[in-house]
């Protein structure tokens, strides 16, 4: 199966990275998440492990929640990109971030940046989520404070504080 | 060790022809990636065996959906999540929607797809007792043609297929026959989302005046491969449902898997729930048969 190593070329890599063009020089094979975070100081997005197990490194990628430890940077080529740090621009700001500040959402925060994103990803597709949709929804982000309840209780308020708007 | 980018190729042609050509001419060399949700996996940890790699994320045929009049054809890179929004999928092919909401948690399913999860062949994979129930054709294409395989005689051991070096997974083709009957499946695992299943089953049946018409069962990591229980549905079909007859399925699915002991359960553990299963299964179909 193994090929005789062979060094990979770096190539142009253009993108929309919260609403600013970006173009970068990487090897096609970079994950987007250290890309993010090397080349561009984007440190919000975390590396927990790595194998799209955790959800601390998700970003929206063309408005698709994703684990961007698990997506080579060629793949998102032309993409548009948000991430924790655009989250502001987003209409879902105020009342995803005041929510878990107020209902103790974040405890080491490692898990915050993701959960965040997915509730952002939740909300465009739900904008009335029954509890069973915000378990759903987060599942694939995992807070080892285990501050589950709290998180919920965010998303939760945060959703009703939207569509009372 | 994590792996070293610069020790990789990804190249995206960004069509079929040209992926194709690239699979032909250097045989065995090159390892498509669609939503990475396996291959990025062992990437990162240093153990992907191929240097070299094609894109086929972003290649059109492979992400179609095509609903005909006796079949449903779905592109090899569809995402969990196409099938599960997809709506004539959701009603005609519970199952398989159903198996799709297992898979990994959203980030996962907005990435992973239904080829991808053939092409690994992993006997715990949760959509593949759909498919074989379902009696799941695929499309195997090279620059050599296509040809048509039986999914269930895709897979020929643990993690082994019949793909050969220059052949990719275009299509997975269900027909639309299977809507009226009833359908259940049921995944164990250690946590409903993200956690891979310890047991999982899908089945059909059709009842008429208690009896068994026609039923199918399949279960997912008992076996080197997700097996289809035919001995089983042979004993079942043309019987009424009761007490003895759910002994006899469970004895009989006994005989048919091969369980082992990893990390995830036990063989003896995996034994007693496949039975179960099988035998909550029949115990729902009997109930639906008297109801209708």
């Amino acid at each position: 199966m193994n090929s005789s190593p062979e060094r990979s070329a770096k190539c142009e890599v253009s993108f929309l990275v919260n609403g600013k063009e970006q173009k970068i020089l990487a090897h096609p094979m970079e994950r987007l998440l250290d890309v993010l975070r090397n080349a561009l100081g984007l440190t919000g997005a975390k590396e927990g492990c790595g194998e799209g197990e955790c959800g601390s490194c998700s970003v929206l990628l063309d408005g698709m929640l994703v684990n961007s430890c698990l997506v080579p940077v060629v793949q998102a080529s032309g993409a548009s990109i948000v991430t924790i740090e655009g989250i502001s621009l987003h209409d879902l700001m105020n009342p995803l971030q005041q929510a878990f500040l107020e209902c103790g959402g974040a405890q080491c925060g490692i898990c915050t940046p993701g959960m965040i994103l997915a509730a952002v990803h939740l909300l465009e597709k739900k904008p009335e989520p029954k509890l069973d949709d915000i378990r759903e929804g987060l599942a694939g982000n995992l807070c080892r404070c285990t501050g589950y309840m709290q998180i919920f209780e965010a998303v939760a308020k945060a959703a009703q504080r939207r569509v009372a708007k | 060790m994590r792996a070293d980018p610069a020790d990789y190729r990804l190249v995206s042609p960004g069509n079929l022809q040209a992926v194709l050509s690239l699979l032909a001419n250097e045989p065995a060399q090159w390892l498509p990636i669609a939503g990475g949700t396996d291959v990025m996996v062992l990437y990162s940890a240093g153990k992907l065996p191929n240097r070299k790699l094609i894109n086929i994320w972003n290649i059109p045929e492979l992400r179609r959906i095509e609903v005909l009049p006796d079949r449903i054809r779905i592109g090899a890179a569809c995402t969990y999540t196409a099938l599960r929004r997809h709506d004539i999928i959701s009603r005609e092919l519970p199952l398989l929607a159903t198996a799709a909401s297992w898979t990994g948690g959203i980030a996962n399913q907005n990435r992973g797809t239904l080829g991808g999860n053939i092409a690994n062949a992993s006997p715990a994979a949760d959509s593949l007792p759909a498919l074989l129930v379902y009696d799941a054709e695929l499309t195997l294409i090279s620059v050599r043609g296509e040809r048509q395989v039986p999914y269930r005689n895709f897979h020929t051991g643990y993690k082994k297929t019949v793909l050969a070096a220059d052949e990719l997974i275009r299509d997975i083709s269900l027909l639309r026959r299977f809507s009226k009957y009833f359908s259940h499946a049921r995944k164990v695992g250690a946590r409903n989302a993200q956690a891979i299943s310890k047991v999982c089953l899908a089945g059909l049946g059709q009842v008429t005046d208690g009896t068994i018409r026609d039923v199918r069962l399949a279960l997912g990591s008992v076996a080197p491969v997700p097996l289809r229980l035919d001995k089983t549905e042979q004993l079942l079909t043309g019987n009424k449902i009761d007490p003895s007859l759910i002994d006899i399925a469970r004895k009989s699915a006994l005989k048919e898997i091969r369980p082992i002991d990893d990390i995830r359960s036990t063989a003896r553990y995996r034994s007693a729930v496949a039975g179960n299963l099988v035998a909550e299964f029949l115990e729902k179909l009997a109930a639906e048969g008297a109801q209708a």
